[in-house]
């Protein structure tokens, strides 16, 4: 086993990654920084993301706008010092992306230009083009490469962190190229690695995005915070559930039924805004979770058409234009076109809703500092708190620069004090790891971990879906029992050292299943309905704040079970107050823009 | 329905050579070239490839698809209704079955200095107008997928050629208006690796998955060069 030492690692190399070990960097040029990646950084999942990051940014805004759109959206399950934080900071982290040459979007006087989003109530989406996380990625990785103090890991997995008495004292990985065991040890870790929408069936997240991080600290006894809110992107393309951005309807798009009725009034999002003038908090331009909400309501009511067996709504983009559309949403055209065949400017878009974001993750303070000395963690992976139960369009690629900055500078004063653990503590453990990667492989095996996936990510869908009912997460919390048991009999069969895809999407189907189990119990305990989190049981189709306006808390049982407590929510400024888009806004306090939050 | 599909296997745990395998994988009107390997994969777990977001942005899952360099998530069998073979991406090292090493590609890249040099410090970002932005944008959509790599005859004769793709960003970023790293950037693009190494086949931009057009970047690269050369013969 190879033994490595550096300052920090950084599990990850996605936006919240790249930016915190560049502020590592930054912070301490003299600090030895890890960038460990299952993947070449760029093919990380942020590439994916198409509209766009949210700052304040026109003279007519405010943070305290912002702030009141994202805790609003939130549905109040938001951290509200940490959105404040958030808000604050955003623009210069725009800016700063800017300073390292991503080409944002632009008027024609040069300023840069900011689009509507859904769920707030005035333009401050920073865009470029409809390959904003594309760029972002990029500019970040382009820009990781100034800074020799940190060195890149590129296609190490990780198996384990190295816990010595409640501090961080590294990472066991596996080189992909070689499948030989690295241990690294360092005085602070960032795990930076991600979502885990890949536990359901129909999503836009890549084939990486399964939770791993999530669930190397929830083993480790770091609690998972809010695992029950997942979020439904509403426009997905059947069945590849290909994210069609949100953008389009910032530019004006509109959702219809299959009557061509455009159903979202319905849904206490309306007044219909005439085609052609999209207004902020109104129709299309609703939070995702009320979108998804509404097709699901739609399918009920036999209102969906069908794609090829999907049942769909269709996004009208038609009256854009042509050349609105390539300048605007040039790749969403190149989707449209190569993925069902649709020229957007001369029919609508069939899309579903598909599970595109994991609200909740490793529970964290605001320095982003988990409950394990010296580990942090970021972006997706992390619940710092910023989302709540229902996070709005573009906040997360500016979270991730907000709190990438904040973690790597924390990450780093804390390895200008801490001391590196001596081998011999991790000896152990390493040795354990060892043992286990060991066991798994056999010439043979009846199961496989495609035909556990599949049915996990069939369970999730079916049990944790849009809407949720206690019956129906009981089905999938015994499917994933059997299935855990299934996981403890499977083995690898492919005994290559080298790339051995085998044993990572064993080892990833491992973490899933953990991970899967922390979002059903959460939904079952939380006996209410908020946000993403929707329960058609009697008695749980509204909000309860009396009893549940608390985040839950999934920590990991002696059994290996989760056991769900409950965390009370930071208020600082807003009160609880009815959440209210369309016409109901007017007037109602996540719609004030008066006072300040900060 | 059902379709065969050949596959260039290597194990260099076993294999001297790579050795076509054939697969029956089930096709409809949308399956992909990654969908059909994902297949595969299902019957041989040990096939090795690389995919991630199956939306072509990624850049992950570049293969030969009949000896042209492809995006396997963009590329579809119903366009090829006969003969279906897939191979690793030429030009560079297979280190296992489609699995190729790109670190010659990350070094290449690394090497033009791919980020903006400006030593300005501000709080506010810079202006660009639409059309400022119009003169680079193309070239900063690649996604480092290396299919112009593949298609490019003299980085498969020469792999210290800098290649399209990073002579494509040292363009983006030299035509950027918040950069002043073009002097920093031209040595390498002068270079006996750089522009001139290119004898301007093209192939490179018919590959490109993204409409990036590296030929036009390399082309705009030697009229800078050539630029270069002559200033620096008034200076000398």
């Amino acid at each position: 086993m190879q033994q490595l030492q550096q300052d920090i690692i950084v599990v990850g190399g996605g936006g919240a990654g790249l930016r915190a070990a560049i502020a590592a960097a930054e912070a301490n040029p003299k600090l030895q920084v890890a960038l460990l990646s299952k993947v070449y950084p760029m093919r990380s999942h942020t590439v994916a993301a198409e509209g766009g990051a949210a700052a304040v940014t026109l003279t007519e805004d405010s943070l305290a706008a912002h702030f009141q759109d994202t805790v609003s959206g939130s549905d109040w399950l938001a951290e509200q010092d940490v959105a404040a934080y958030f808000v604050k900071h955003a623009y210069q982290e725009l800016v700063q992306l800017e300073r390292w040459g991503c080409p944002w979007s632009r008027k024609a006087d040069g300023s840069v230009q900011v689009r509507r989003f859904g769920g707030m109530k005035t333009e401050r989406t920073w865009f470029a083009a409809d390959r904003t996380g594309f760029h972002i990625l990029h500019t970040l990785f382009q820009t990781s490469l100034r800074y020799p103090s940190i060195h890149r890991f590129d296609e190490y997995f990780v198996l384990d962190l190295l816990v010595v008495e409640q501090r961080i004292a590294g990472v066991l990985a596996i080189q992909f190229s070689t499948g030989q065991l690295v241990q690294i040890r360092a005085k602070a870790v960032i795990l930076a690695t991600g979502g885990a929408g890949r536990v359901f069936h129909y999503n836009t997240n890549g084939g990486i995005v399964t939770g791993d991080g999530m669930a190397l600290a929830y083993r480790h006894g770091v609690a998972l915070r809010d695992m029950e809110f997942v979020q439904y992107h509403p426009t997905g393309l059947p069945g590849s559930g290909i994210l069609i951005t949100e953008a389009c309807r910032g530019e004006g798009g509109i959702l219809l039924n299959k009557d061509g009725y455009r159903y979202l009034q319905d849904y206490g999002l309306g007044p219909e805004t005439p085609v052609g003038q999209p207004k902020n908090k109104y129709m299309e331009l609703g939070p995702r979770d009320k979108l998804s909400q509404a097709f699901w309501q739609q399918q009920q009511l036999g209102l969906t058409g069908d794609y090829q067996g999907h049942a769909v709504v269709y996004l009208d983009l038609r009256h854009l234009g042509k050349a609105h559309l390539a300048s605007r949403l040039p790749f969403i055209c190149e989707l449209a076109n190569a993925y069902v065949n649709i020229d957007p400017a001369s029919q609508p878009i069939p899309i579903r809703p598909a599970v595109h974001y994991t609200m909740g993750g490793i529970l964290t303070d605001i320095n982003c500092q988990t409950s394990i000395s010296g580990l942090f963690a970021v972006g997706e992976c992390a619940s710092v708190g910023l989302h709540g139960a229902n996070r709005l369009g573009s906040n997360s690629l500016s979270e991730l620069l907000v709190f990438g900055k904040v973690a790597g500078e924390q990450a780093a004063a804390q390895a200008e004090q801490a001391n590196i653990a001596p081998f011999s503590a991790v000896a152990g453990q390493c040795q354990r790891q060892q043992s286990y990667i060991s066991s798994l492989f056999a010439d043979s095996c009846s199961d496989s971990s495609v035909a556990i996936r599949t049915e996990l990510t069939l369970a999730m869908e079916q049990g944790c879906g849009i809407y949720r009912d206690n019956a129906g997460m009981q089905l999938c919390l015994n499917r994933l029992q059997a299935l855990k048991d299934r996981f403890q009999q499977l083995k690898v069969t492919d005994n290559s050292n080298l790339f051995n895809s085998a044993l990572l999407q064993h080892l990833e189907l491992g973490f899933g299943l953990d991970v899967a189990e922390t979002i059903c119990r959460s939904a079952l305990a939380r006996t209410e309905s908020r946000g993403a989190h929707q329960r058609l049981d009697q008695g749980m189709t509204t909000r309860n704040d009396t009893d549940f306006l608390q985040h839950s808390l999934a920590l990991r049982q002696q059994d290996g079970s989760a056991a769900i407590s409950w965390q009370p929510v930071t208020i600082t400024s807003l009160p609880p107050a009815a959440r209210h888009y369309g016409s109901q806004a007017s007037g109602s306090p996540g719609n004030d823009t008066t006072g300040s939050s900060q | 329905m059902n379709k065969s599909i050949s596959i260039a296997r290597y194990h260099p745990e076993q294999d001297n050579q790579p050795r076509l395998q054939a697969y029956q994988v089930q096709s409809d009107h949308s399956t992909s070239v990654l969908d059909a390997l994902l297949q595969v994969q299902q019957q041989d777990p040990s096939l090795g490839f690389r995919w991630s977001c199956r939306m072509a942005i990624c850049g992950s899952c570049g293969v030969m698809v009949n000896g042209i360099p492809k995006l396997g998530c963009k590329t579809f069998l119903r366009d090829y209704p006969d003969e279906l073979t897939v191979s690793a991406l030429a030009h560079f090292a297979v280190e296992k079955d489609l699995i190729v090493d790109m670190q010659p590609f990350l070094q290449h890249l690394n090497a033009v200095k791919p980020y903006l040099i400006n030593s300005e410090q501000s709080a506010e970002p810079h202006r660009q107008t639409p059309a400022q932005l119009a003169k680079y944008q193309q070239f900063a959509n690649c996604i480092n997928c290396g299919l112009c790599y593949s298609a490019c005859p003299q980085f498969g004769l020469n792999p210290e050629f800098l290649g399209p793709a990073a002579i494509t960003l040292a363009q983006r970023y030299n035509l950027d208006s918040r950069d002043q790293g073009k002097a920093a950037r031209m040595p390498q693009l002068n270079g006996k690796n750089g522009v001139w190494s290119c004898t301007f086949v093209g192939f490179c931009s018919d590959v490109c998955p993204k409409k990036v057009d590296p030929a036009a970047a390399i082309n705009q690269g030697k009229v800078a060069s050539a630029g270069d050369f002559i200033i620096s013969m008034f200076k000398s």
